[in-house]
């Protein structure tokens, strides 16, 4: 079942044309990679599916974006498009305030008040990004004093405390060190049984070792979409070999 | 110096080429004399400063009593008597009446600045802001005395000249620097807390209110103690407006005399222990003024500005 339908979808930012007529459906409860050089447009994608392109000026869009059937353009709330479709960016960015207001955050946004439900959203949302028991004794601590790992799965748990149905990823683990970096394909893996994951990377081992399905992207084309491992083992596309390859990228 | 110049370069200078290195070098020295000195004219201006109002004001204030200056509530130098409470409280007044009028108008200026006005709006804000900045005190007091006395004759009854005027007045007098001290801390918020609100689903209001805003509360915090400075220190355009009584207010229509207002209106005339007496009020200033710096530092540091 696809939960992101994306149809010919044209992107500019001012004259550059950012993604050029893309095509691709992404299925639920399972792990997307976009992959492919920098500038390649997968960041970019990835933006549009939360619209957070919005911010961007002079960025102009064609085509459609599907949500379960809804266009995502087409005079869709952004508010509750972001509460179904979370990110978690490159850099750790929790706010700075304490690990229970961040994860709180998100359910005070969309009207959630109540020292018990709160309580018990941060908790769950805490142990669903595997990161409750390091910090259950610490909730009063401020979140800029945690490590870039703990940063990144704090961010985690604040994504997911506004219960989305799709958990968008831009590199997040670009930052980390390798341990921090296994413990979050770790989380991600586990997290494929509730969430719609799509996940950017540079890290082509990355992808072949989470990933259900790979798109791979070179300057704004949509170059080969398929299964991870077909798509590492036989590739259709010179490009894609090119790149999985190591020539260049 | 000239060593050190040929070693970094690793080329050996002719005879010519050393003689032009050494002028340099003089050169150079000179002007790092030149700054040096400067800068310490400036240092010496400050201990000279502090050295003329304790030697001149600690004697008079000792004289006087220190407990008696400090608390006594009444001054009137015909009879010897320098009760500098009203003078204090006065000063406290006016300065927290301006931060009410100031702080929350020149907060939300300097959020909307920050991060609601459109490009062109800011460019007619900016320079209005600094403009504003730029107004010479007397003629702040000079709007007070022809605008905000006469409205408060109107509105309220009374003189006009009054506690209240003062702090209207100075409201208005620091927000250039509650606005710009705010919104260069608030720009400094990294983009990344905006973002990282919106993708949780915020408006854009709630992310700049609950994550921009709080984010920058430090260097928001010293805006306002720049803000308590300039009240506190203000001396021209309160004396214009306030009534100068040095009598403790009991409302805010009565007249009010501030430590800055004390010391401007008579020494001109004053002698011996009245003059003396003076100079320990600006002492008085000075701690208050001290104190506040070193508040802001701290904050500055925490601000990371």
């Amino acid at each position: 079942m696809a939960k992101f339908e994306i149809e010919n979808l044209n992107l500019w930012y001012g004259s550059h044309h950012a993604l050029k007529h893309v095509s691709l459906s992404i299925e639920a409860l399972k792990i997307t990679a976009l992959i492919g050089p920098s500038g390649c447009g997968k960041s970019t994608l990835l933006k549009t599916l939360n619209r957070m392109n919005d911010l961007v000026e002079g960025c102009r869009i064609t085509g459609r974006v599907l949500l379960d059937g809804q266009d995502v353009y087409g005079g869709m709330d952004t508010s509750l498009l972001r509460r179904r479709v979370g990110m978690v960016f490159q850099k750790p960015n929790p706010f700075p305030m304490s690990v229970y207001d961040n994860v709180a955050f998100g359910p005070r946004t969309h009207g959630i008040r109540g020292k018990a439900r709160l309580d018990d959203i941060v908790e769950r949302s805490l142990r669903a990004a595997a990161i409750w028991d390091e910090l259950k004794d610490c909730l009063k601590k401020d979140a800029l004093r945690l490590s870039g790992g703990q940063q990144q799965r704090l961010c985690i748990a604040r994504a997911l405390a506004v219960e989305p149905e799709v958990l968008l990823m831009d590199e997040p683990t670009s930052a980390l060190d390798p341990i921090s970096t296994s413990r979050i394909e770790d989380l991600v893996v586990s997290l494929k049984q509730n969430y719609t994951i799509i996940i950017v990377t540079h890290n082509m081992q990355q992808a072949a070792r989470i990933s259900d399905r790979t798109a791979f992207f070179l300057l704004g084309e949509l170059v080969e979409y398929g299964d991870t491992e077909k798509l590492f083992s036989l590739p259709r596309d010179k490009r894609t070999e090119n790149y999985i390859t190591g020539r260049f990228g | 110096m000239a060593e050190r110049r040929s070693d970094r370069g690793g080329i050996a200078f002719g005879p010519a080429e050393g003689k032009n290195v050494s002028l340099k070098c003089f050169r150079e020295s000179l002007a790092a004399g030149l700054f040096a000195a400067a800068a310490c004219i400036c240092v010496l201006a400050v201990v000279l400063i502090c050295a003329f109002l304790l030697a001149n004001g600690i004697p008079g204030m000792v004289r006087i009593g220190v407990f008696d200056f400090l608390t006594g509530t009444r001054w009137k130098p015909s009879n010897n008597l320098y009760g500098i409470m009203p003078m204090i409280l006065g000063s406290l007044y006016v300065t927290a009446g301006a931060l009410l009028v100031g702080v929350p108008a020149g907060i939300l200026t300097a959020l909307f600045m920050s991060r609601f006005a459109s490009r062109r709006m800011l460019k007619f804000m900016k320079p209005a802001v600094s403009l504003l900045a730029g107004i010479p005190s007397v003629v702040f007091g000079f709007f007070g005395l022809v605008v905000i006395v006469p409205l408060i004759r109107e509105l309220f009854g009374g003189n006009g000249s009054s506690l209240l005027a003062a702090c209207v007045l100075l409201g208005m007098m620091i927000l250039p620097t509650i606005i710009t001290v705010s919104e260069s801390a608030l720009n400094a918020v990294p983009q990344s807390y905006y973002e990282g609100a919106l993708a949780l689903g915020a408006t854009h209001e709630r992310a700049v209110f609950r994550v921009v805003l709080p984010a920058a509360k430090s260097g928001v915090a010293a805006s306002v103690i720049l803000g308590i400075g300039r009240a506190i220190g203000e001396a021209m355009a309160v004396m214009m407006v306030a009534g100068n009584w040095p009598v403790i207010p009991d409302s805010l229509l009565k007249g009010v005399r501030t430590l800055t207002s004390n010391i401007v209106m008579e020494m001109g005339y004053a002698a011996d222990l009245h003059r003396e007496a003076l100079i320990a009020t600006a002492v008085v200033l000075f701690v208050f003024i001290l104190s506040i710096n070193l508040l802001f530092s701290i904050l500055k540091r925490r601000a990371g500005l």
